[in-house]
């Protein structure tokens, strides 16, 4: 299972990318395995307010439906509109075309909480 | 998920595991629900072949002198029409015209019947047969639940399948059943090889029912033959895109099977179909009119996939509830299925089914939901 090195991971399979102020997150590659064919994504909308730990997306394979937690508190910049129309960007590519929003995060300390890929890697048992 | 060791397990697991099923509670049995993926099965199902592990239904044979009559009393559609080799969809109700179970029956003897039952609910179809069998002896009811493997092998493929598997197998007509004829699969005692030519897909297909011990054996082979493994993901959006009922969620005791849409399989109309459980209560019914029917339902949008549980609303209020949804795969659209009111079918009604709060367009449909394309 890919667990890029360069990225923060939240316990509930959610990853962050830092580039300057802006946040990108999407979900894991061992997320998307575990969700199998992802049929359809509901991202957040532009501006919503979003908070550490509580829902700001779905994602739904053909069999469930999944929650997407936001890693970090903050205002959401932007959404992949791609995965309305390609929601297997999910499955194909998670950690690059399948990002579900960038936002700006209001307690940049929260990061702080977020996993290493090595803690990431050890908790999902590779 | 529940903890595996309280579960039931079919006679195939091994086999599920060596296929990287993902294994999941279903109606108390730990069952795969996908291989390689659900859409990927079901497109196989569709296109060539597949296979599902259906261990964890019922097995019950009755047999007797008095088991036609008894029969008759106890199931929906007329037993008396099946002739030997020959199987129908049934119905078992309780006095209120409530579905206990939906099942086959197949007819193997003059006075043998095997039919098959849901795997959720074998112990209570079990417990009400008993509990109405004639005291008399003239009836003889033996559970085989736990005496087969059962297997669907269903497909466009299915039928070249099974003969490179059984060339010497006489091999069923639609909704019949036949010896299967043993080149490796042998019968135990009383436990016969059967094959049936049914299913849960809306595809040509069979359903094998073997001796436990050849369970694993029957798999591996038609995995050779390349059957593609097939979980419970698949099987219900397959039988979903049919518009086939799944009991448990839309057939259950407070729904009669008038209310269902299965009146082509109750006798009521029959002449010669005498008196069953929950007659009465649907008579009563059916000249009271319905309260609801089982309606299927389509997006008329792009959206969610449905599932069940989702609001259904009439021109803003709601009217029930989806009990089974799906993204059907071979559509490419949500599809569901809701029991409701007359008034909805009232044309110019607008209907919306609500998925987390947002409400979105939809329109009845006809079922199938999908129909084969013609050559």
């Amino acid at each position: 299972m890919n667990v890029p090195a360069d990225l923060r991971y939240a316990k509930t399979h959610e990853w962050i990318r830092q580039e300057n102020d802006i946040i990108i997150v999407g979900i894991t590659d061992h997320a998307q395995a575990e969700l199998t064919d992802i049929v359809y994504a509901e991202p957040p909308k532009v501006g919503a307010e979003v908070r550490a730990g509580a829902t700001a997306a779905v994602v739904e394979s053909v069999k469930a439906a999944s929650d997407i937690y936001s890693p970090l508190s903050g205002t959401v910049t932007d959404v992949n509109d791609a995965l309305t129309s390609n929601p297997a960007l999910l499955n194909t590519d998670p950690f690059g075309q399948g990002w579900i929003f960038k936002m700006k995060a209001s307690n940049p300390a929260e990061i702080d909480a977020l996993l290493a890929p090595e803690a990431y890697t050890a908790q999902i048992g590779q | 998920m529940s903890d595996p060791a309280l579960l039931k397990h079919t006679p195939l697991e091994s086999a599920h595991v060596a296929c990287g099923a993902r294994m999941v509670e279903f109606g108390g049995w730990y069952m795969p629900v996908q291989y390689s993926g659900i859409m990927e099965e079901h497109r196989a199902v569709r296109s060539a072949s597949g296979m599902f592990d259906i261990s964890h239904m019922g097995e019950v044979i009755v047999s007797g002198p008095g088991a036609l009559a008894w029969l008759e009393s106890l199931l929906t559609n007329r037993v008396g029409k099946l002739a030997v080799t020959r199987g129908q969809y049934t119905l078992m109700l309780d006095e209120r015209g409530g579905v206990i179970d939906d099942l086959i029956i197949y007819r193997t003897g003059e006075l043998s019947y095997f039919l098959v039952i849901n795997g959720a609910c074998r112990d209570l179809d079990l417990e009400w047969m008993h509990g109405h069998l004639p005291s008399d002896g003239s009836v003889v009811l033996q559970d085989q639940g736990n005496d087969y493997a059962a297997i669907a092998l269903q497909g466009p493929d299915a039928e070249k399948a099974l003969r490179a598997l059984y060339p010497a197998c006489d091999i069923p007509k639609r909704n019949g059943i036949a010896p299967l004829i043993p080149s490796h699969v042998a019968s135990d005692g009383i436990v016969p090889s059967l094959v049936a030519r049914t299913g849960y897909t809306g595809e040509d297909g069979f359903e094998l029912f073997v001796p436990v011990a050849h369970g694993i054996a029957l798999w591996e082979s038609l995995l050779a033959a390349g059957v593609k493994p097939c979980g419970l993901g698949s099987r219900d959006t397959l039988r979903l895109e049919m518009g086939y009922p799944l009991n448990g969620s839309d057939l259950s005791r407070d729904r009669t099977p008038l209310e269902a849409g299965l009146d082509r399989f109750v006798g009521l109309d029959d002449p010669e179909k005498v008196d069953f459980y929950g007659r009465k209560a649907l008579e009563q019914q059916r000249s009271e009119g319905l309260p609801s029917r089982l309606t299927p339902l389509k997006l008329s949008v792009q959206g969610p996939p449905l599932r069940s549980h989702y609001p259904v609303l009439a021109d803003g209020v709601a009217v029930g509830e989806t009990c089974s949804g799906a993204l059907s795969p071979s559509l490419g659209e949500g599809i569901a299925m809701a029991y409701l009111p007359e008034v909805c079918r009232i044309p110019g009604t607008q209907l919306e089914i609500e998925v987390r709060g947002r409400r979105y367009a939809a329109s009845i449909a006809t079922l199938p939901f999908y129909k084969k394309p013609s050559l």
